[in-house]
Order: structure tokens, then sequence, then C-alpha cells
């Protein structure tokens, strides 16, 4: 650099300077993009030494874990447990773009394949379709179906964008899909939209009302901006209306349409529904599957009403059209409808004493005192009175959805209804119900609770039911619960079971 | 606790074995002529020293399913060489205090065992060990029980094993009783557990031996049982 420089030449070195800062910050932000999003520097706090320590937000997830749980138990609400949901997948231009990597289809195509997943998990007796909009139409990828892998399989082949996005097209097609449906089941619409504008061949107001009129529920999930028809279209039919932040909070938003919603009021009528258990074939029969219109050799399941064979469960059977399930697949739904109570936090008298309090977790383990601060973080089992870590407090409730302690002692019975000489496929559902009562822990329900199960049922016998209390053995044969999406919370703790021929 | 572990001595599978002892004093009863319970605790033993033996760094935990309550007996973690016996002390406080809990004076048959109960704390503390961070041994639980299921029970058991399903857990099971246990065989074809009821009980340590010891990875090259069929039935 030349010595003595003038006032200029410094300043157009100073200009030059400071473009090279601005392309440097350009370049640093693609490699500090990591750090950026990921915020680490949040999660480091001082301690009273000037070190940075990690924060403990342990505590704090614990805190708002509790507070959704004690939220979810206080309100009861009813809920649709047989879904027949389409996903509506925008496939326009507009899903080309980049600003989701690699691009907003493929993250779609992601999240909707671990939602799918996550949505069998949770809502086992429920079915999806799948519907992608691309050239201004509207076509239909998968119809209703209960298997997770063809789904996804036909999703994963279908990606690629062009076009328009109809909204009309698509609310169109699944109105039509779902009118089929029958009447007990829950009818919605997940629509994931990347367009900022739909292009109608005619009113759109129309089909959103035609929609409100059918009961379906539209859920839309925006990947770019608000849209106020799409708000419309959500407050009009009782579904849900968000717009994805970032690749986290559109999981999180996907995720939300997993558990079962609440139900429509009026459309919430408590029936009860014939469902068949088919039986597995023997292994190496050959017969002809009713399904594929193919012989198979063995591995299917026969349909206990028309004996047809079906490949897969939950279906419906192609001949009689009976709903059929599995057992297995009933008792996923299970936890619903036995919900464990939330664990109490332990009384701050008793944290500060902590040889009161027993040394681990019941659970797992796992020493309760904490080593640094010398208190006990636990919470316990109201039923029960057993303590255990939080760790185990989340897994419990999230995920197990039984309480170890109070399984592990004799004590806790629930009710159970049983119908005996009932039978699926002769002249009547059930003609009387027995109550099997164990140590009973909690009340019995009241009677009306009861009749209001089987209204018109000639054979129903309540005041029989209520002193036949302990019947002396369930029906030897094939025993399955029946529940279906009648009725409230209340009665659906109740487990009815029925023999099925 | 164990010294950390180096990580290339993870090469080899290590296994966490969860076992579910059924102590059902009333089954046990009933069948004391033909396979006592000293007999049976013999050959589980005998199982798990073995299956400490296979690899230095397998870890068992030993759970009692009584008739009244569950309890841990045993946790080889922790221990210089960790013997199966020195769970017997621990064990007959366990049985005592089961005893003690039972308030009915007689008991229709044999009456049901805590099934559901042994498998939530057995999956609590495979979660705890997940919790532990990468290089945990890989978990697989096995239940050997005689008692027959619990209709009541029916639920919590379902809950467990799907609950196993989500977080890869088999559940081996292996049946002493008189009749098949159709939770157990659902929890096992669920889960991608091995499912087996020997026919002859004098050989059950040679069965535990061949079956159930081996790890998840070498459970590819081995023949086992293979299940007769699956009773999906309810309760």
């Amino acid at each position: 650099m030349q010595r003595g420089t003038n006032g200029e030449g410094r300043k157009f070195n100073g200009n030059e300077e400071e473009e090279e800062e601005e392309e440097e910050e350009r370049n640093q932000d693609a490699w500090e993009k990591m750090y950026a999003d990921d915020r680490s520097w949040e999660s480091l706090q001082e301690d009273e030494y000037g070190r940075l320590r990690h924060v403990d937000n342990k505590a704090l997830h614990h805190a708002q874990y509790r507070k959704r749980l004690r939220s979810a138990s206080t309100t009861r609400i009813q809920k649709g447990l047989i879904r027949y949901l389409y996903i509506v997948i925008d496939l326009s231009r507009a899903a080309g773009e980049m600003d989701y990597k690699p691009s907003r289809m493929v993250v779609v195509a992601r999240q909707v394949e671990a939602f799918i997943r996550e949505f069998f998990d949770q809502n086992p007796l429920s079915q999806i379709g799948l519907v992608i909009l691309k050239d201004g139409v509207a076509q239909c990828l998968t119809d209703l179906g209960g298997s997770p892998e063809s789904h996804i399989k036909a999703l994963l082949g279908k990606l690629g964008c062009s076009g328009d996005a109809s909204l009309q097209n698509g609310l169109d097609l699944v109105h039509d899909l779902l009118n089929q449906i029958p009447s007990y089941g829950h009818r919605e619409v997940l629509i994931l939209y990347s367009a900022l504008s739909t292009c109608d061949p005619g009113d759109i107001m129309e089909t959103i009302q035609k929609c409100k009129k059918a009961k379906i529920r539209c859920s839309i999930i925006g990947l770019s901006a608000e849209v106020y028809i799409c708000k419309y279209l959500c407050q009009e039919t009782g579904g849900v209306y968000s717009v994805a932040l970032d690749e986290s909070h559109l999981k999180e938003s996907v995720l939300e349409h997993a558990p079962p919603p609440p139900a429509i009021a009026e459309f919430a009528v408590s029936n009860l529904i014939k469902m068949g258990f088919p039986q597995r074939a023997a292994e190496g029969v050959i017969s002809i599957c009713s399904c594929h219109k193919e012989i198979k050799v063995g591995g299917g399941y026969t349909c206990p009403r028309c004996k047809a064979r079906v490949c897969e469960l939950p279906t419906e059977c192609c001949i009689c059209g009976l709903t059929l399930v599995s057992s297995p697949h009933l008792a996923r739904s299970y936890h619903h409808l036995f919900p464990i109570t939330p664990f109490d936090d332990v009384s701050p008298s008793l944290k500060n004493n902590p040889r009161k309090l027993p040394k681990s977790c019941f659970g797992c383990q796992q020493s309760l005192l904490d080593p640094g601060s010398m208190s006990v973080s636990c919470v316990s089992c109201p039923k029960c009175k057993q303590h255990f870590c939080l760790d185990c407090d989340i897994y419990i409730h999230e995920s197990l959805h039984n309480c170890p302690g109070c399984e592990s002692f004799k004590q806790s019975h629930s009710v159970v209804i049983r119908v005996s000489n009932g039978c699926l496929y002769s002249s009547g559902w059930m003609s009387r119900i027995h109550i099997e009562k164990k140590t009973l822990s909690r009340k019995l329900p009241k009677e009306e609770t009861l009749l209001s199960l089987m209204p018109g049922e000639d054979n129903f016998d309540d005041r029989q039911c209520m002193k036949d209390d302990l019947c002396s053995k369930p029906p030897a044969a094939l025993c399955h619960p029946i529940f279906l999406s009648w009725g409230n919370w209340e009665v659906l703790k109740l487990v009815i079971c029925c023999r099925v021929q | 606790m164990s010294p950390p572990v180096p990580p290339e001595l993870l090469t080899d599978d290590v296994s966490l074995l969860m076992v579910l002892i059924d102590t059902n004093p009333y089954f046990w009863s009933s069948i004391k002529q033909s396979f006592p319970f000293s007999k049976f605790l013999s050959d589980v033993l005998a199982f798990l020293n073995a299956t400490l033996l296979l690899n230095q760094l397998n870890q068992v935990v030993v759970i009692a399913t009584g008739y009244n309550s569950c309890g841990y007996v045993f946790d080889s973690a922790g221990l210089v060489n960790a013997r199966a016996e020195s769970c017997l002390p621990e064990l007959e406080k366990f049985l005592k205090n089961d005893a003690s809990m039972s308030t009915e004076d007689t008991v229709n048959g044999v009456g049901h065992s805590l099934l559901s109960g042994s498998l939530s704390m057995a999956l609590c503390y495979i979660q705890r060990i997940f919790r532990s961070g990468a290089g945990h041994p890989q978990p697989r639980i096995l239940c050997l029980h005689g008692s027959p299921d619990g209709p009541g029970q029916y639920v919590a058991v379902m809950n467990a094993i799907f609950s196993a399903q989500r977080s890869m857990v088999p559940i081996d099971s292996c049946v002493i009783g008189a009749q098949h246990s159709a939770f157990l065989q659902q929890a096992s074809h669920i889960t991608g557990g091995v499912y087996l009821k020997p026919q002859l009980l004098e050989g059950l340590l040679q069965n535990l031996l061949t079956v159930y010891a081996t790890d998840m990875h070498s459970r590819n090259f081995i023949q086992l049982p293979k299940p007769l069929g699956v009773d999906f039935r309810a309760s």
C-alpha cells in the first residue's frame, strides 16, 4: 500500500472494506446459518462463578408437559375414534420453491410420511386417502385404506410439481369421495397448501358450504403466508388453520392432527357398529382373495360372516361390507378410553425432607435424589402413592399409558362389563349384560348411562344387569371387546365384550 | 458404577436382559410334584450366570412378578463379578412381603400374577437405559410365566406391548404352565420376540440356553422355534 494516501483514497478504501465486510457477512451467513438456526447460545447460562453452563431446561420442559397433561385431562370431550381422513397435498408450482430445504414438496412428503405412521398408531380403526393438487386439477392418489406402507409408497412415487393448485377442485373431489363412507365415521380433510392463490373453475364459496353441510372437517396447513380463503374454510367447517414458520413448526402442526379431534356436536350420535374379528387362515391354504381377485397361498383372514378371504386388517369386507378388525388393532385405541390420571407433584414439605421419601423411582429404580441440590424432584401417583422420576412420568403418560405402581398391586381393578349370549350375526346384538365386578375402586355407572348405551334393544334388561353383578365367568369362547364411537367418555370407560360366533 | 467403557469394546453385541419371574405361590404349589420352584430357580440362575459370562458387559435385571405385588430383586449393574445367586435373599424378602399382602383366604384355581405390572416396570427401566446415551446395551425382556392370563390385565398388557413395539424392545416368552398364554403369544408376535412353551420342563435350562441366551444380532443366524399360531383373543 502507498504511504501518505489522501483522504479520498482512504474513503474509497473504506468503502471497499465495507463492501468486503458485507460480502463476508453473506459468506458467514451460509456457514453460520446452522448455528443461527440452532440458537445454541440460548441454552447457555452463566453460573455464580461466571462459568458457562448448559441451561437445565428439563424442569421447564417437564412443567410445560404437565400443564398440557392437566388441560387435556380436565376437559372431557367426545372424540371421534373412527376417522376417514383425506390428506390433500398441493403439488403445484409453489411446492417446488426452495425456501424449505431441499424443497417444499420434499419436506411436505417427509412430514406426511411421519404423520401417516403416527396417525395409524393413534387411530388404528381409521383410514387415510391421498389427493394431490396439480395443473389446476385434483387427482386421487390412493383410496381410503388402513395400510401406511401403500400410501407412503404411492406418494413418494408421484413427487413432482407443476401448474396451479385449485382448492375448489380438491374439495369437490374429497367431498364426493367422503360422501360414500358410513355415517358413523368422522370425515376430515387435511390440506397441505403451498400456493398463495387458488385457481378455481367456479364459486368456491358454494363448495365450502357444501363441505360444511356434509360435515367434513377441513384443516389447512399453509407453507407460505396466511390466505383468507383458507382461514374462512377452516372456520366454517370447524377445522384448524395454521401457517408453518419453519420445518420443525411444520412438523409440529402436522402431528397435531394425529390425535382424534373433538367430535362435531350435532354429528356425534352414539351408535354401535357391527364388526367382525376374522380368524387367521391356516398357512398353506389356497384361496382366492376378495380384495385383489388373485389366488393366494395362506396367510389371509377369513370374514366371519361371508367367509371371504381378505389380505390385511383392518378393512371392510368387499363382499358383505362388514368392518373387519383384529383385537390388537382395537387395543391400540384403549388408552384413549382408559387414560391414566396425571401424577401429583410432591408437596414441598416432603421435598425438603428426603428421608420420608423412597430413595429411588418406582418405575426405573433411578435415584430420586438430585446429586447437585440435595432436593428431590419427583411426582407421585394419586392412586397407588408410588413415587416416580420426571422422565418416567413423561414416558408413562405419553407412551406406556399404564401406571407401573397401580398395575403392581392387586387392588386396582376396573369395571368390566361383559355381554354374554350376545351374538353378532344372529338375531340380536346382545341379550343380557353382566357386570363382572372385582374389588371395585370406581363407582359403578348409573343405570341411565347403561340404558343409553343400547336404546331400543328389546332383550336388554337393565334391572337384571344391575343385580346380576357377578357373572360367574365371561363366555369362554371368543371374547372380543367392542366399543366404538358412541357416547360420552364416561361410558366409554367400560369395555363391552361381545361373543362372536 | 462401572468405569466408562471405551467404544471399541462395544462393537460386540451387549445385551440388557430383563427377566420377569412368575412367583405366584398358588401356581407353583399346583405343579410342585412335577416341577418344583427350587428346580426352576436353579435353572434360571444357571441361565442368568451364563448370560453374564457371555459378555462381561452384559447386564441382567430380575423382576419378580408376584401374586399381590411386583418388585426388582436383582440388578447386575454396578456389581463386580455379579452372580445371580446374590438375588436369593432379596427374592425371599419379596416373597414374604408378597405373601403378607394377601387378603383373600381362598383362591379360585391358581389365580393370576401381575404380568402387566412387571412388564411396565421393565419398560420404565429400559427407557432409563435408553436415556443414558449412545452405546447403551441392547435391551430385551424375557417373561418366564406360568400363571394363566388375568382377563382384567388385558388393556394394561396390550398398552405395555405397544409401548415395547414402539421402542423396538422384543418380548421373549417362555411359558411354564399347562396352557398357552394368549397375552404372551401376542406380545412376542407383535414385538418380534420368541414364544416357546417347552414340552418337557426338565429340560428348561437347555431351552433357556439355546433359545433365549442369544443376542439380537445372532438370532438372524439360528433356527428359532416358530410359533404354531397366534391367539388374538382379547381375554
